[in-house]
């Protein structure tokens, strides 16, 4: 047996010479370091979850419509008609919200150990690509069950562009096809999610993970292991903490993925609206443009990016900066490389201040996606007291967040570039911790 | 040292997801102590619906073929116990009511009840049963505290009896509602039968929470065991790294 696969290995080796070095490249000779722990789990998790999203869309544009009038029902039949619809539905819907749990915990790994050092800002400037195309194909997901929040919420994510002077409503015209979002709406972002952005997304992964390999992964201890002794039991040139990623990351990934597809499966299968969280109330009722929820609010996932437009105030008769202040957001954690200037890469090393710091950054997403989630205006009140003026609670906190969010980027551009960091010595080689 | 971090941001998010899952209710609303797993409350929701709520609401994306292979009813029990619209056994629950006349009659067409559940949870379906009373200045001469000035009249009256509403002293506030004629049923016997309606109305609004409640265990085990010969696998081959 072993033996017919050695002959098609050399038959396809004869004819295409280049597929066994680049699967060595990647795969059984990419050397990895050997300390990786449990946040460097996310990174493939959030693969596997792309995966799922793909293999999942698929089966639903099977048996999805993409008219406004036929939309919602659409879904349902899925959910009731179609064998097995209300699974694949489900493992779509629980994906699109696992999806930014992963993410934003890779993302948080990066600063964690200084993942977007040099050399590996292009590996971060790539990710931060993928968040940004992955927020454009969620927005544009979401809107597709035609539901009455995936109306309204359209309608307002939309309008933001409106608050650009001169163009902006003549731009939200050009991007619903409509007055209102609406049937061209629809058709426009059906066809953007299923094509257009997946395959934006999947070539900016693939680039995301070929820097990566180009660089070599970063670690815990946050040193170059291709700086360190070489040789190793595979190779005598390669780093020695280096270890092959395939076989003994794929097994050790292989947990992970397991532990994921339990919470997924759980969430699926136990609570597949999350409470209303993952779907939410609002938009089991169909899209209606004359009657408006309660609150409209997006997806947890957005809350603090939408919460930064709302604490921005109007000045100079316009409203843009909120918006500004929400692209902003974005686009400092894409300049991170370049505020940070730090001579040691991880945690453990690093200064006192740069804790705080990151802790605080930490509180200041959480409290802004608290402020986006309307949970503000129930915690308030039970703190201060029912006669409180939640509007203005809401916003001193929010400011006081926004700043600190933004904050984080100013002090880490002063503690570095001026030298105000006291770092601990580095370990020559990586430590083993656990 | 990073186990310790890692622990303290997970316990971190996993109450902040508690918390927020617990909080998403929306207002306090008594618990409904409905569900879809008690079959025979099904059945006796679904005897309730067809009985007193089809004339007006539709259930337009649920079949009776799929009410009976659900609630293990035979064709023949639906098709002459529950389907009073004329309708094919495969066909969805549409009711006769056109709603162009409807909306003459209420002031409002009848919403369709397919998805009440999950727009509104069954604790406030619950409630709202719960909370009809007598208003002369109503045009349907009913109105109720859950949903104030709803335009539906009261089918149920006969069943829960009448309430009216107790003022408090000074003011045009609610306080209670008080049952002041007695209907056919007890109030205890007025609240399970509630529960079953909006239990079954439950189920309408997910038929596959049946299945997927069924088929969950079963997975999880199936993972448990696949992420435990991981766990072993991985061991296995990196004993020896050190």
């Amino acid at each position: 047996m072993a033996n017919v696969f050695n002959r098609m290995g050399d038959w396809v080796t004869d004819r295409a010479p280049g597929f066994l070095p680049f699967y060595r490249k990647h795969m059984t000779e990419y050397y990895a370091p050997k300390n990786f722990n449990l946040w460097y789990y996310f990174g493939v998790l959030a693969l596997v979850v792309l995966i799922n999203q793909i293999v999942t869309g698929i089966f639903l544009t099977m048996n999805y419509n993409d008219s406004a009038a036929g939309a919602f029902a659409s879904v349902e039949y899925i959910m009731r008609d179609v064998e097995w619809g209300w699974l694949i539905r489900y493992m779509h819907s629980t994906g699109a919200s696992l999806f930014f749990v992963v993410v934003f915990l890779h993302m948080f790994r990066g600063l964690l150990y200084g993942s977007y050092h040099k050399p590996r800002e292009l590996v971060w400037l790539l990710g931060m690509l993928v968040f940004l195309v992955l927020m454009a194909e969620a927005f544009m997901g979401y809107v597709l069950p035609w539901g009455n929040m995936s109306f309204w919420g359209a309608k307002v994510i939309i309008s933001l562009f409106g608050t650009i002077p001169v163009i902006g409503s003549t731009l939200v015209e050009w991007i619903m096809g409509d007055y209102l979002p609406a049937d061209a709406t629809l058709n426009r972002f059906f066809a953007l999610h299923v094509i257009a952005l997946p395959l934006v997304l999947l070539l900016l992964v693939v680039l995301h993970i070929f820097a990566l390999h180009e660089v070599g992964s970063n670690n815990p201890d946050g040193i170059e292991i291709k700086k360190g002794p070489k040789g190793n039991r595979w190779d005598a040139l390669k780093p020695a903490d280096g270890i092959p990623f395939h076989p003994y990351y794929t097994v050790h990934d292989l947990v992970g993925v397991g532990f994921l597809l339990l919470v997924g499966a759980f969430i699926i299968f136990f609570a597949p609206t999350f409470g209303g969280w993952f779907l939410e109330h609002d938009n089991f009722i169909a899209a209606n443009n004359l009657v408006t929820p309660a609150q409209i609010k997006p997806v947890w996932y957005f809350t603090p990016f939408y919460a930064i437009v709302r604490m921005i105030p109007s000045m100079f008769g316009t409203a843009v900066w909120g918006v500004l202040a929400m692209f902003g957001a974005i686009a400092v954690l894409f300049l991170l490389p370049w505020f940070d200037a730090g001579k040691v890469r991880s945690i453990r090393y690093r200064g006192t201040g740069y804790k705080v710091a990151l802790a605080l950054f930490v509180i200041s997403f959480l409290g802004l996606a608290m402020i986006g989630t309307d949970l503000t205006d129930e915690i308030f009140p039970k703190i201060f007291g029912a006669k409180i003026d939640i509007t203005l609670w809401d916003n001193v906190f929010g400011r006081l967040m926004t700043a600190i969010y933004f904050g984080y980027f100013v002090f880490l551009w002063f503690y570095t570039h001026l030298g105000w960091e006291k770092t601990k010595p580095v370990p020559e080689r990586v430590t083993t911790h656990d | 040292m990073t186990k310790r971090y890692f622990f303290s941001i997970a316990l971190a998010l996993g109450l902040l997801f508690g918390s927020v899952a617990a909080q998403a209710e929306g207002p306090e609303l008594p618990e409904s102590g409905a569900g879809v797993r008690d079959q025979a409350s099904l059945q006796r929701g679904a005897k309730l619906f067809f009985n007193y709520c089809v004339g007006c609401h539709s259930l337009k994306f649920m079949r009776y073929s799929r009410i009976a292979s659900d609630l293990d009813l035979s064709e023949q029990d639906v098709m002459n116990n529950l389907n009073f619209t004329g309708a094919k056994f495969g066909e969805q629950v549409i009711s006769h009511m056109p709603a162009d006349q409807a909306a003459g009659y209420f002031g409002k067409a009848p919403p369709d009840l397919s998805l009440e559940v999950r727009a509104r949870s069954s604790d406030w379906v619950y409630a709202y049963l719960n909370s009809f009373y007598l208003d002369s200045s109503r045009p349907v001469g009913w109105n109720n505290t859950v949903f104030p000035n709803a335009s539906m009249p009261f089918p149920l009256w006969e069943l829960q009896g009448v309430q009216t509403a107790q003022k408090k002293p000074g003011s045009d506030d609610i306080e209670k509602l008080e049952l002041t004629h007695p209907g056919k049923l007890t109030p205890a016997q007025y609240q399970q039968a509630a529960r079953d309606l909006t239990s079954f109305l439950e189920y309408v609004s997910e038929p596959a929470a049946l299945q997927r409640q069924r088929y969950g265990i079963w997975v999880l085990l199936f993972l448990a065991g696949f992420t435990f010969l991981a766990y072993l696998l991985n061991k296995e081959y990196w004993k020896d790294v050190h």
